[in-house]
């Protein structure tokens, strides 16, 4: 069944975020799966936000175009979204705002509540119309209210006591009015289920840094910027507890600078960042590759160049991340596709930088990193931290550097009694500067071989969804999952092929499904294919049908379902 | 140990004279007689001649990039704030490309030692002005003479709340040990400004000049008294270069404010896998 889509929007500032996520986890409290979606600029006060919710009994895997609830707190959500709304669609909005209504479907259903009225009478403010809001789609959605009070009691828990009490009034009148002005609700898409299973609500911000937790990182040093700037907002609470560090540096040079010192020192470490971000990173990624120093980044990209849409998704730096960096190092990039595959792949970066002994990059973007998604709780009870060849004892006659036929050397930290260089010159086994061409050959080719010794023992093949022969392959990466997923459920004979692994690269599984495809469509967020250029690269295969956008906008469902229907 | 503890196969390839030499020097009698090995010390240095030393002392380095070494020690430390760490750093390194984490290290007050080589000139790339190159300094960069201000690091570091500061001469080889065990016995960030001759590129500043301009610091100075400090910081020129601590203040460390780091290193457990359950109960 379709998702059911619930959408809010007024201007920044008005509670739009916390709100969506309320609702987000009253659905899934009462048994339903959900997917969300924020859109707002770059700014705090002022601009236009929205968030829409899908709801369904089944798991929902991305934002669809259409609308079935909105809430206007003003004008604009009408002019901007009202397009969007179903035939039967609900349209509730403030009737404070003297909006008007008329551009909405002629099937659809406007509501206009007194919000703003009846949240200064209720809570002493306007602000809360918000919730107002809330109250009122509980009861016409066929919601529990108290599913609702539980959450806001959760929300405003470390906050003065009044705050709540003003606030649970404030949904409660919503609900009432909505309840003595209309006798039954709209549409039952909230009502509890019979059988509730737990779920968790989380973006891929959180499980990036619920991964790293439960893998053990000691040393974080983040410095802020969208989309994962919230990584910290989970980390730094949580440091005393768990006996780890976030550092807030002073940019972000410094930021993979200190990781890299305290990875040289023993520690579990990362960074986060976006691309701008990961610009002044570069030189000290390629500094961890070539002192083989084990750092895991989270790399969320947004629209760029420069600036760009800092608020906004896009796949625009694969080959930035494949590439940043002079010369050749081994750097090992994987592109989770949702907030499960974020939580388990950051997990398992921590042990490959720890095994390779070298940077490993969650290349992830706004789209993963804040859309949060309801999941069953995760499950890592099957891992086991590796840190390779990894020694604190002192070794007699040690070697930083030492050559072996996988590419990697044991590695001591500072600190552990034995004499460890680690040098940013070329450098012999022992960590020496040297100029000599064998000294070159030998290290260059060490480290490079670890990228080979990872691919054959670490990188599984790709997943291929749906039919093995199909009329259609997508191939695509990272976030656009959830959209293809939800879009071929429609085609029995289109499948999908999802890469996760971008460095290495699984070229011969790559070149198998693609070579014996029928028709191949590549599907990616940015403006020049970056990933289908790599595939024709590795594999020698010229994609010919592409779905591009480079509009700061997700891929919908929608969209790859129009693409697969002109195709076959 | 004795001396021959530290002594590395490598030769040493800075030029004959060159100022390294005595912070080398007083760098390995500091580490006898203060007794740091690599069970408890690591070293990081940044790109330039100074640098270089990563091949000649048997101590555990980290030689980053150029601009780099004090965040990567800032990491050491917090990792592991049982390390003796210093960072080795040029003028170039710590003032030009790597200015905004020499600010920073000072507010940050981490319980590590910066010793800034201070040659006034870029070395290894054959002599260019540097950030501490005096006015009218003539350079290949600057043919017609220097026409900005140099930076005056130690200045800089107490405006931005670095905790001890020194200068010494590096041909004062005993003077420059002293300190840097004073240095590294200090709770908080310690910078040295080493004045280090570059007998190759910089006519300038020579063992000369610094022999016949420099005073010490006697006993009636107070290094606890900021202001004093300051005006201190303000000298330089003929007959007016003071040496010695110009400054030290008790204030407690970055590392003595982190509470993780109250029963032992951050790194002393090892990594270990943890239990979130409790946490995922929040995201319900």
């Amino acid at each position: 069944m379709k998702p059911f889509t619930f959408k809010i929007g007024g201007p920044a500032g008005s509670g739009i975020s916390s709100v969506g996520l309320i609702f987000s986890k009253m659905a899934a409290r009462s048994g339903y799966r959900t997917f969300d979606y924020m859109e707002y600029p770059s700014i705090v006060r002022g601009g236009h936000n929205v968030m829409q919710v899908g709801v369904s009994a089944d798991p929902v895997l991305a934002p669809l175009k259409s609308t079935d609830f909105l809430v206007a707190l003003d004008q604009e959500t009408v002019d901007r979204h009202s397009g969007e709304m179903t035939d039967q669609g609900i349209l509730v909005y403030d009737l404070d705002k003297k909006i008007t209504v008329d551009k909405a479907p002629a099937g659809a259903v406007a509501i206009g509540l007194p919000l703003s009225t009846t949240a200064k009478w209720t809570g002493g403010d306007v602000i809360m119309r918000n919730i107002v809001a809330l109250g009122a789609a509980v009861y016409l959605l066929g919601g529990e209210l108290s599913y609702l009070q539980d959450l806001l009691a959760e929300q405003f828990a470390k906050k003065d006591p009044s705050i709540l009490v003003k606030n649970q009034a404030a949904a409660k009148a919503g609900y009432a009015y909505a309840q003595e002005h209309f006798k039954t609700a709209a549409a039952k898409r909230l009502n509890p289920q019979v059988k509730i299973s737990p779920v968790i609500v989380v973006d891929g911000n959180e499980a990036a840094a619920l991964g790293a937790v439960a893998a053990g990182m000691q040393f974080a040093a983040i410095y802020p910027m969208t989309p994962t700037s919230d990584i910290i907002s989970v980390l730094a609470p949580l440091q005393k507890e768990f006996s780890f560090i976030y550092k807030q540096p002073e940019d972000e040079i410094a930021a993979i600078n200190m990781i890299i010192g305290a990875s040289f020192a023993g520690a579990r470490v990362m960074t986060a960042t976006s691309g701008g971000g990961f610009a002044l990173m570069s030189e000290g990624l390629g500094l961890a590759g070539m002192t083989e120093t084990p750092l895991v980044i989270i790399m969320g990209q947004r629209s760029g160049p420069a600036t760009g849409l800092p608020t906004w998704t896009e796949q625009g730096d694969a080959r930035f991340v494949l590439h940043a960096h002079q010369s050749s190092f081994p750097r090992i990039v994987l592109a989770p596709g949702d907030a499960n595959e974020v939580f388990h792949l950051t997990m398992q970066a921590f042990n490959l930088a720890d095994k390779y002994q070298t940077p490993v990059i969650i290349l992830v973007d706004k789209h993963v990193c804040e859309c949060h998604q309801s999941l069953p709780p995760f499950d890592y009870s099957s891992y086991k931290i590796d840190r390779g060849k990894f020694t604190t004892k002192k070794i007699a006659d040690y070697k930083r550097y030492e050559l072996s036929p996988d590419g990697i050397s044991l590695r001591a930290p500072a600190g552990s009694g034995n004499h460890v260089i680690a040098n940013s010159d070329e450098h012999n086994t022992t960590g020496y500067s040297t100029e000599e061409s064998l000294d070159r050959r030998e290290q260059m080719e060490k480290r490079m071989q670890k990228l080979i010794t990872c691919a054959q023992e670490d990188m599984p093949a790709p997943a291929l969804y749906g039919p093995k022969q199909a009329d259609l392959t997508i191939v695509s990466w990272g976030s656009n999952k959830g959209a293809i997923l939800t879009a071929i459920k429609d085609f029995p004979n289109v499948n999908f092929l999802h890469l996760t692994w971008l460095s290495p690269f699984p070229t011969e599984e790559v070149a198998r499904v693609l070579k014996t495809a029928k028709k191949v469509l590549n599907v990616e967020n940015n403006y020049d294919a970056q990933v289908g250029s790599l595939i024709a690269e590795k594999t020698g295969l010229i994609l010919e049908h592409n779905f591009l956008k480079y509009d700061g906008r997700p891929i919908y469902p929608e969209e790859i379902i129009a693409k697969i229907t002109e195709l076959l | 140990m004795n001396k021959y503890n530290l002594l590395t196969p490598n030769t040493c390839n800075w030029c004959p004279g060159c100022g390294n030499f005595g912070i080398w020097s007083a760098l390995e009698r500091a580490a006898l007689q203060a007794g740091w090995d690599n069970s408890n010390t690591a070293l990081v240095a940044g790109i330039g001649c100074h640098g270089h030393i990563v091949n000649f002392i048997k101590l555990t380095t980290f030689e980053g990039l150029h601009g780099r070494p004090i965040p990567v020690a800032s990491g050491v430390k917090m990792a592991n704030h049982k390390l003796n760490v210093f960072v080795l750093t040029g003028d170039g390194d710590c003032l030009s490309e790597g200015g905004n984490h020499f600010i920073h290290a000072a507010r940050r007050n981490q319980n590590m030692t910066v010793i800034i080589h201070d040659n006034a000139i870029y070395g290894l790339t054959t002599g260019q002005t540097s950030p501490r190159s005096p006015r009218g300094f003539k350079s290949k960069s600057t043919p017609d003479g220097n026409i900005e201000e140099p930076i005056h690091p130690l200045r800089l570091a107490l405006s931005a709340g670095a905790t001890f500061l020194a200068r010494v001469y590096s041909g004062d080889i005993q003077a420059l040990a002293d300190i840097l065990i004073k240095a590294n016995n200090h709770d908080g960030l310690a910078v040295i400004q080493v004045l280090q001759p570059c007998v190759t590129f910089n006519k300038e500043y020579t063992h000369i000049f610094y022999q016949e301009n420099m005073y010490a610091l006697d006993e009636n100075y107070d290094p606890s008294d900021k202001a004093a400090a300051f005006a201190k910081t303000m000298e330089w020129g003929e007959k007016k270069i003071p040496v010695g601590i110009i400054y030290e203040a008790q204030e407690p460390s970055y590392e003595s404010r982190m509470s993780q780091l109250k029963k032992q290193a951050l790194v002393a457990g090892g990594a270990k896998k943890r239990d979130i359950s409790a946490l995922l109960k929040s995201y319900a």
